[in-house]
């Protein structure tokens, strides 16, 4: 059976006025909801918002609109594995279109540890759950940095350099997917 | 024991009528949710995974589908299926819900307008038409799908995005140029200082529930520091212990006592003044 692919849709609204008590005195206040597929919001997404919270603050300019709150909502359409990667895809994509002054582009990477000892990328749902460790990581376009990066399962830490190694590779063509559509969509 | 179905919608994007949408996303999805087989005997309930048997649909009688009308100036004026900019200048609403038989299932009129039977009945007649049609593109659109499931061609929502329009975007899966990888990683293993703590492995109580190292059991009120194995018992946060304290609480898992006793204990966020170190090595209590 094949299922749908991942698709989030991420929208970014701001900078914006900001309630009094969420604003920072000397930058843009950041703040991520994640809306799950099925149900309500949960402890996972929780976490999840704060990853993706983590990797935007490090991009985002944020010293430039002080007082302001940019907020930024992912609606989980469909999931088939490689969901964060796909959420820090989107997010990256949406603050771009927004116009947000960024530092840098970033894209998510899964990679995951087959028990075999294989690397896979952007594995599927089933690739996941066979797996030994998932690692994701957020990668940055200045100098391929990492800017966030967990993991889920154990591993040594030459495999952890190795998948990272790979990850920063992907994130190649990932950029490059990331030149085309904006060159498409602004091409009009 | 009865089943708990739960309809979660979400709003994409709003273009005007979400009712409508609404009704007509709903009703699919319930005629396309397939549910647990199950079997009763006197008191016995099996309920079958998925893969055990094929999970069957729910016993839908009819497709009730909603049909909004905007009214203006009185009733002179009347619109289908109203987009954004004309429901929020519209002075009147009317919305029918009616399946294909002709059935009207819900009616309900709000705003300033008043208007006359005639006027409702000539509309509903507009909506059992329309809610022809409709029925007839949900049908179809089922049959496709439970076709492409069957043939195992690709189905779910990421295929029904048009790839034409200009803002989506899709990227067949790529090969990636892994052929320097392992150099590459050979290289920044080498130059990175190797690990200092070897960790051990998180015993496994329960699903859900880890341990890593074992516990020291708690000396409130002990005035002696019972000098014990300090090394074979780590745990991750050790190291971080000694850099960010403030990230380390105490509750009942005294991290902070296992760092080796002989160092001097950096507790940055401590708040006495001056931590004085007792012999023998009393750590202060944190008054969290």
């Amino acid at each position: 059976v094949c299922p749908g692919d991942t698709s989030v849709l991420a929208g970014v609204y701001g900078p914006a006025e900001a309630k009094i008590s969420k604003e920072l005195p000397d930058r843009a206040a950041l703040e991520v909801l994640l809306r799950p597929k099925v149900g309500l919001p949960g402890v996972l997404e929780r976490s999840r918002e704060q990853l993706l919270r983590q990797t935007c603050e490090a991009v985002v300019l944020g010293v430039l609109h002080p007082r302001t709150a940019v907020s930024l909502v992912l609606q989980v359409l469909s999931d088939a594995g490689s969901l964060l990667s796909c959420c820090l895809n989107a997010a990256c994509m949406a603050l771009l279109d927004a116009g947000l002054p960024l530092t840098a582009l970033f894209c998510g990477v899964t990679c995951t540890l087959q028990p075999d000892g294989a690397i896979l990328l952007d594995p599927t749902a089933r690739q996941e759950q066979e797996a030994r460790a998932t690692l994701t990581f957020a990668i940055a376009s200045t100098g391929r940095k990492v800017l966030m990066s967990t993991t889920k399962g154990s591993c040594s830490v030459e495999e952890m350099q190795h998948c990272l190694a790979t990850a920063q590779r992907a994130a190649d063509t990932i950029f490059q997917f990331y030149r085309d559509s904006v060159s498409r969509r602004y091409s009009k | 024991q009865v089943w708990q179905i739960r309809l979660d919608m979400h709003l994409l994007n709003h273009d005007g009528n979400i009712t409508d949408a609404a009704s007509i996303a709903g009703i699919v999805a319930l005629c396309h949710f397939r549910r647990p087989d199950v079997s009763v005997q006197g008191e016995e309930v099996t309920v079958y995974t998925p893969e055990e048997r094929d999970p069957v649909p729910l016993s839908i009688h009819h497709m009730p589908i909603c049909v909004s009308f905007a009214f203006f100036h009185q009733g002179t004026y009347l619109l289908v299926d109203p987009t954004e900019r004309e429901e929020r200048v519209m002075h009147g609403l009317l919305v029918i819900a009616m399946n294909k038989h002709e059935e009207i299932c819900t009616i309900q009129t709000s705003g300033v307008v008043m208007l006359l039977p005639d006027q409702i009945l000539r509309c509903s007649k507009i909506t059992a038409v329309k809610v022809a049609e409709i029925t007839e593109l949900i049908q179809k659109a089922l049959e496709n799908d439970q076709k492409a499931r069957k043939e195992g061609g690709k189905f779910g929502f990421a295929e029904s995005i048009p790839n034409q329009r200009i803002t989506a975007f899709k990227m067949e899966s790529a090969a990636v140029d892994t052929n320097d990888v392992e150099q590459q990683a050979g290289e920044i293993i080498a130059k990175a200082d190797p690990p200092s703590e070897v960790f051990t492995n998180p015993v496994l109580h329960t699903p859900g529930t880890a341990q890593i190292g074992e516990g020291v059991e708690s000396s409130w009120g002990d005035l002696e520091e019972s000098e014990k194995e300090e090394a074979a018992e780590e745990e991750g946060e050790s190291e971080a212990a000694a850099f960010e304290c403030e990230k380390v609480k105490t509750e009942d898992t005294s991290t902070l006592r296992e760092t080796n006793g002989d160092e001097p204990i950096v507790l940055s966020d401590s708040e006495e003044e001056e931590v004085v170190i007792l012999k023998p090595q009393e750590l202060p209590r944190k008054t969290r």
